[in-house]
């Protein structure tokens, strides 16, 4: 229905527009942003609502006050999402593009399987951050917990604090970059060299998450896949 | 699923409100558990004497007859109050016996808990609904943990609602599932722990009885139960003046926790804890994994 779209692009591409989900259902309120093809939004009072803002397709820009559920910023597509308080479960799970910020904490699988697409963690981010990660960027300025980049097959995870127990475990080509200490390495994980490229790459994400020349890349160590799990051998029957 | 709200006061001029900020915090976790749902409340315990509280399982059990029969086998004065299915017990002293007599001696009641300040109540369907009926915003008290039930382990009954309560003034609910309590509650039978299910929650709470009873603090019980037990977990844990939190090693199961000068509160998610009084200032954060948080009255 291109017309009806066209209407919601006049009306929300002029101005920024105020969605409380103190009136506002979660329905309403991810409707109306799905349905946007420009535009900024701010969202008040999430009280930790579910699935908000998951979905997206269009560039976008919606500031979430407040707390959120799981799954915000979901499968986001071109959008950018910032979130002015602590993330649940699964924040920018799937993501294929765009950019996702939470200023506070993230719970459990951040950025988990996602695609594409930058999402920043101002604050500590807890398990199982960037699982089966495909593609996306994921930069955390504080610590993140255990089983970190579990089977991470691409994309980029720069954390600037610690990382927990069994970092990259299983990972496939994954790069992950840690500035603090590592509590252990998963099965196939393994410290790297970091050569001049990793090091522009390293800039390069900084960069793009606002994180200036204050932080030395010089600081972080490297980790990825020793690949030896790759392909099946019976002398690794014991690790699959 | 399941869904787990705790809180506990700091401030004794939010007492009075304490049953209400329950059940709008267990409001918000009925989609986590919408087959049944439990709560336990500490309340002002009058010193020296005993609550026990009981549901009935059978529609035709006379609490009276009970009551009668119960002064006869301990000898001393019981008091009652029926409300809905449920009866509180009252008596002098210390309620361990009364609590055993009860268990041995009428099945068609369940024995929920027995303690100086702690009363239980269950209800299988609508937790809002069983909320409402029990009354739970009318309660005041110090602290409250409840639960809404999605079952996995066993059957949907009252008796396999949460909390779980074996020890005095002693409670526990779980969100998960435990894969070594069969094995575990025979060994605690031969210690003298009494189960009443076959429920796997009941044997993380008769566990936790037996260490404290064994001499532990709740914080060492929880260290131990860490070493025991095996499977998933996020506990949250009562006893008379204490409130504990633990998750299993993985941290399989959800949990965000919440302080301020006036209270600590536990929800499986954020939105149980956003309606709290102060929660814009309250320091917010996700219990770590294998990590004992504990807090008492002193």
């Amino acid at each position: 229905m291109p017309s009806v779209r066209m209407g919601v692009k006049t009306a929300h591409d002029t101005r920024n527009t105020s969605l409380d989900m103190a009136s506002l259902s979660l329905r309403q309120v991810n409707e109306t942003l799905q349905k946007a093809e420009a535009g900024a939004f701010a969202v008040a009072n999430p009280r930790g609502a579910h699935a908000l803002a998951a979905g997206l397709t269009t560039p976008i820009d919606v500031t979430i006050d407040g707390h959120v559920g799981y799954y915000c910023g979901g499968m986001n597509q071109e959008a950018s999402v910032t979130i002015n308080g602590n993330a649940g479960t699964g924040v920018a799970e799937n993501m294929m593009s765009g950019r996702v910020h939470v200023k506070g904490d993230a719970s459990q699988s951040a950025g988990a399987t996602g695609c594409g697409g930058l999402l920043v963690i101002d604050g500590n981010a807890s398990a199982r951050l960037g699982i089966s990660l495909r593609g996306l960027d994921i930069v955390v300025k504080g610590s993140i917990g255990h089983m970190a980049a579990f089977m991470a097959q691409a994309g980029n995870i720069v954390v600037l604090g610690d990382a927990g127990d069994a970092l990259g475990d299983s990972i496939y080509e994954a790069r992950l970059f840690v500035r603090g200490k590592v509590k252990s390495l998963g099965t196939d994980c393994i410290a790297k060299e970091m050569r001049e490229e990793h090091r522009t790459l390293l800039r390069g994400l900084l960069d793009a998450a606002g994180i200036g020349p204050e932080v030395d890349v010089a600081e972080f160590t490297r980790y990825g896949s020793a690949r030896t799990l790759y392909h099946f051998h019976i002398d690794n029957l014991g690790s699959y | 699923m399941c869904g787990i709200v705790g809180l506990f006061l700091k401030d004794k001029a939010l007492e009075p409100e304490l049953g209400r900020l329950t059940a709008a915090m267990l409001h918000e976790m009925c989609g986590r558990g919408p087959d049944s749902a439990g709560f336990a409340v500490y309340g002002s315990g009058a010193g020296g004497t005993s609550k026990i509280c009981a549901v009935r399982r059978a529609s035709n059990l006379d609490w009276a007859d009970v009551a009668k029969r119960l002064e006869q086998a301990i000898g001393r004065k019981v008091r009652y109050e029926i409300i809905e299915d449920h009866a509180v017990i009252r008596i002098d002293g210390d309620g361990t016996a009364a609590r055993t007599w009860l268990i041995e001696n009428v099945p068609e009641a369940t024995v929920l808990s027995e303690g100086e300040a702690i009363e239980i109540y269950k209800g299988v369907g609508d937790p809002d609904a069983i909320s409402e009926r029990l009354r739970l915003a009318s309660f005041s008290g110090t602290h409250a943990i409840g639960h809404t039930r999605m079952a996995t382990e066993s059957a949907v009954t009252i008796a396999g609602s949460h909390p779980f309560s074996t020890g005095r003034d002693t409670c526990l609910v779980h969100n998960g599932s435990l894969s070594n309590h069969n094995r575990l509650r025979e060994t605690l039978r031969r210690h003298g722990e009494r189960f009443q299910t076959e429920n796997d929650t009941e044997v993380a709470a008769g566990y936790l009885s037996w260490r404290m009873k064994a001499g532990d603090s709740l914080e060492q019980s929880l260290e131990h139960a860490l070493d025991d037990l095996d499977g998933f977990y996020t506990f949250v844990v009562g006893t008379r003046d204490g409130f504990a939190v633990l998750r299993d090693p993985i941290a399989c199961k959800p949990a965000v926790m919440a302080e301020t000068d006036a209270w600590v509160a536990f929800g499986s998610e954020f939105r149980a804890l956003a309606a709290l009084p102060g929660i814009d200032a309250a320091r917010i954060w996700e219990p770590a994994p294998a990590t004992v948080y504990a807090w008492s009255r002193s």
